[in-house]
């Protein structure tokens, strides 16, 4: 079985500082990744370049056997990759519903099969708010959110695009506990759905609990990749990030 | 079209005096777009502001323009300061979009021209010193002091922004906050007084590129808005925010506007700029020495 | 209401006009209409870019002169009815935006932005060196006194009139169908956060292209008719600054977000104008333009139609 991603040697400058050096990272199909590192180790970089926000200058990024290099991040999200942003990036003039139809109309509209009716579409966005919870606030405004409500809309707007690979940028940060766990359930039934993810996060509980495979990013560069009770282990993780 | 060594010559020399002034009128939106992001459309608006500034304190008290401008300094400084902390307010904590920022230098630059017009008029003004007229001859090359004087004291000038900027505390956080600004404040730096500081300090360097200019040529109102293509051609060309790129591409457009009106007559020349700036834009918008 | 339903009311309003404007018959009435009817055609066009996706252009004067200087170009060769006129100018303009916009939208806004100051100087220098539609010196064309089919026959100007009404009624009724298309959706998000548009799916670059080149065919189609309006053409005067600062300070002032905002400004700064220019001066006039940019900017974002419907909002709540 081929991987449904692969990343190979990517590197990216900016100016003379080099956020990514030679990273190269591979996810199957139907696989729970966890991607850890400390703060500006490169993986938002990372995740930029594989969705195509960013183009790395040495590399190659291939996706479900097709090379994504040259493609424009709308292109990439109509192929199957999806992300949500570290930082929430909501369209502020849209009520939430709105936010969610936006993928709906330009990602799924545009594979294809048929297309849903108005009504239709209303149902897709009122099941994804449900999904996060959010279903009350619809006809809200992103303004009228708090920063966690944010970070689970910008959840279901990448799962609104029907990815087949999601890329969860630290959507659990402050979180309390329990929400942490909705969030994961969420993302392991979208697992079992079938749905590739690569989870960003700090919060090791979570990582450790969702995450099939570990990878470890520091200043660039991959030091790390494997089992998550062997990574976790790994004198060099230990010392680059986890600490004791 | 006798291309003759002597005319040939004396275009290069006299672009590459053109392009240093052009440096030190670049050097502020090197500071306020390159560093600051901030597309500050209405500089060459205070850039002609200074020009007029000194002719009529050249005029009416008879003092020489580039000593009245070292006076304008803190002037335009605290202008510069005042129209930052309006566009801050206004614009960036708003998180508006950049539409509004865009629309307001804008509207600063027409206001500034049609000023200019109500109180001076739309004739040609220009300033007397002493060194306005006579040339230095070094075999066939011509050096008019008018020009050469500007060009002297520009380079000076960017030299001293360039110093500014590498050697001092305030001018490496300008350089800070253009990188990152979080970085900044987590070493306890205020980024917005960093900003003021930075911008008031580019509004400053434009009075002086003015009255500099009005020793180079007569100035109306509407010059300034040769100057716009000008000034951001140069800009990108040379890389945002790279003093060295600023340098040499002010030197090469300067010498290639003096090329072409030299051989192809003056009604080309704002051409040149403009067109440099919709190449560099279009094929390689990270500019020669690009960041 | 659909836009089928507003499309024929907005033509009945426009026969209406046309049946008053001919009662009482003005000459001056139809000059200075003329303008303000102009206006609110490139305010809209403007605002299909700027408002509706954020990207400002500053060369409007370009795509309106393109189309002036078009009719001159085809005037000088074989003269063509006006409404043709209008359509070539509608195509040129249209495809220079959109070549523009293919070199430039790749990047960030305010790039974009000063590119298009960049490309209303260069094309200038062209017009200005160019004696074949009259370079610096101007073009004349003689305005026919009367527009005669068979037995019709109306004053020129009325005509004029009655194409520039007939422009913006178009424009007005284009701007509000996208606005509620799903491409002004697309165009709002763009407008919003184009990096999280991208991330949707949303292709940024094909929206800012047929943005770009609507909005450029539209300003072509205002200047079209403009040499035989203005009788003598100057650079200076097709290229003017007035037409940047309108264009932009009208839909700002009026309001960026929906088709009535660049209406309302143009009507609005458009009338004030005319007082002004004719009882104070034009520079005068045009320092007021400018401040109320500025003013409108740092207070009032949304402009007036943004004022009005927060009164609402407030009532409601």
């Amino acid at each position: 079985m081929s991987a449904l991603l692969h990343v190979d040697n990517i590197t990216k400058r900016f100016g003379g500082f080099v956020a990514l050096d030679g990273v190269t990272l591979e996810v199957m199909p139907g696989e729970r990744l966890g991607l850890i590192g400390p703060n500006g180790s490169g993986k938002s970089t990372l995740v930029n370049c594989i969705c195509g926000t960013l183009q790395n200058e040495v590399g190659s990024v291939r996706f479900n056997n097709q090379t994504m290099d040259g493609l424009a991040a709308n292109e990439r999200t109509h192929r199957g990759l999806a992300r949500s942003f570290q930082l929430p990036r909501p369209f502020h003039s849209m009520s939430l519903a709105d936010n969610l139809r936006i993928p709906l109309l330009y990602t799924v509209h545009a594979r294809s099969g048929p297309l849903r009716s108005a009504g239709d579409l209303d149902d897709r966005c009122n099941e994804l708010l449900t999904m996060v919870g959010l279903a009350a606030k619809a006809h809200q405004m992103p303004r009228d959110l708090t920063q966690v409500e944010m970070r689970k809309l910008e959840l279901a707007r990448a799962v609104a695009a029907e990815p087949k690979l999601l890329i969860a940028d630290e959507s659990m940060a402050g979180l309390s506990h329990s929400e942490v766990d909705d969030i994961l359930a969420l993302l392991l039934k979208l697992n079992e759905r079938g749905i590739t993810i690569i989870l960003i996060e700090h919060i090791m509980s979570a990582v450790m609990k969702f995450s099939q495979r570990i990878a470890v990013l520091v200043s660039g560069k991959k030091i790390a990749d494997g089992k998550p009770d062997d990574v976790v282990r790994n004198p060099e993780v230990v010392r680059a990030y986890l600490g004791e | 079209m006798d291309i003759s060594f002597d005319l040939l010559i004396n275009a290069i020399v006299a672009g590459l005096l053109l392009g240093g002034f052009y440096a030190a009128v670049t050097a502020g939106i090197s500071i306020s777009f390159g560093m600051l992001d901030i597309v500050n459309i209405a500089h060459p608006g205070f850039v002609i502001l200074g020009s007029y500034l000194a002719y009529f304190i050249n005029i009416n008290l008879g003092v020489d323009p580039i000593l009245v401008s070292i006076f304008m300094l803190p002037v335009f400084y605290a202008l510069g300061a005042l129209i930052y902390q309006v566009y801050h307010v206004s614009f960036e904590k708003r998180g508006q979009d950049a539409l509004r920022g865009l629309a307001f230098f804008f509207g600063l630059l027409f206001v500034t021209e049609v000023s200019l017009i109500l109180v001076f008029g739309v004739d040609y003004r220009y300033v007397e010193a002493s060194y306005i007229g006579p040339s230095i001859h070094l075999g066939i090359i011509d050096l008019p002091l008018r020009m050469l004087v500007p060009c002297v004291a520009a380079l000076a000038l960017f030299g001293l922004i360039e110093l500014f900027i590498t050697r001092t505390f305030t001018g490496r956080a300008i350089m800070a906050v253009s990188q990152d600004q979080l970085a900044l404040q987590l070493q306890a730096a205020d980024p917005i007084k960093i900003k003021r500081i930075a911008f008031g300090l580019s509004i400053a360097v434009a009075a002086v590129a003015g009255a500099l200019l009005i020793i180079i040529q007569p100035v109306e109102p509407s010059v300034g808005r040769e100057y716009i293509g000008r000034v951001f051609a140069i800009c990108v060309l040379g890389g945002l925010g790279s003093m060295p790129g600023t340098l040499i591409a002010a030197m090469l457009l300067g010498v290639v506007e003096s090329l072409t009106a030299t051989f192809y007559g003056p009604s080309w020349a704002p051409a040149v700029a403009f067109g440099f700036l919709l190449l560099t834009l279009a094929f390689r918008p990270a500019g020669l020495l690009g960041r | 209401m659909n836009t089928a339903k507003f499309s024929l009311i907005m033509a009945a309003i426009g026969v209406v006009i046309t049946l008053i404007a001919h009662a009482v018959g003005v000459d001056y009435l139809y000059f200075a209409s003329y303008t303000i009817l102009q206006f609110i055609v490139l305010a809209t066009a403007w605002n299909i870019l700027g408002g509706y996706c954020g990207y400002v252009n500053f060369g409007s004067a370009a795509f309106f002169a393109l189309g002036a200087y078009s009719s001159v170009f085809i005037h000088k060769m074989f003269p063509l009815p006006l409404p043709l006129l209008i359509v070539i100018g509608a195509v040129v303009s249209g495809v220079v935006g959109l070549g523009m916009g293919y070199l430039t939208l790749r990047l960030r806004g305010s790039f974009f932005a000063i590119a298009t100051l960049a490309l209303a100087v260069v094309l200038q220098t062209l017009v200005v060196n160019w004696d074949f539609v009259g370079g610096s010196r101007g073009a004349y064309i003689i305005r026919p006194e009367y527009l005669e089919i068979g037995s019709f026959k109306i004053p020129y100007i009325e005509y004029l009139f009655i194409l520039m009404l007939a422009l913006a009624i178009i424009a007005l009724v284009t701007a509000r169908t996208i606005e509620r298309s799903q491409l002004g959706f697309g165009f709002a998000t763009i407008r919003d956060d184009e990096l999280a548009a991208e991330a949707c799916g949303v292709p940024t670059l094909k929206l800012k292209l047929i943005a770009t080149t609507l909005s450029g065919a539209f300003m072509g189609m205002a200047g079209a008719p403009f040499p035989y309006y203005i009788g003598y053409l100057q650079p200076q005067s097709a290229f003017g600054l007035e037409y940047a600062v309108n264009s932009i300070a009208m839909p700002m002032i009026g309001g960026t977000t929906s088709w009535i905002g660049p209406l309302v400004g143009a009507i609005l700064l458009g009338t004030a104008q005319q007082y002004a220019t004719v009882t104070i001066s034009s520079a005068v006039n045009l320092l007021i333009v400018g401040l109320m940019l500025v003013g409108f900017v740092i207070i009032a974002p949304n402009g007036i139609v943004g004022l009005v419907q927060e009164r609402l909002r407030r009532k409601r709540s």
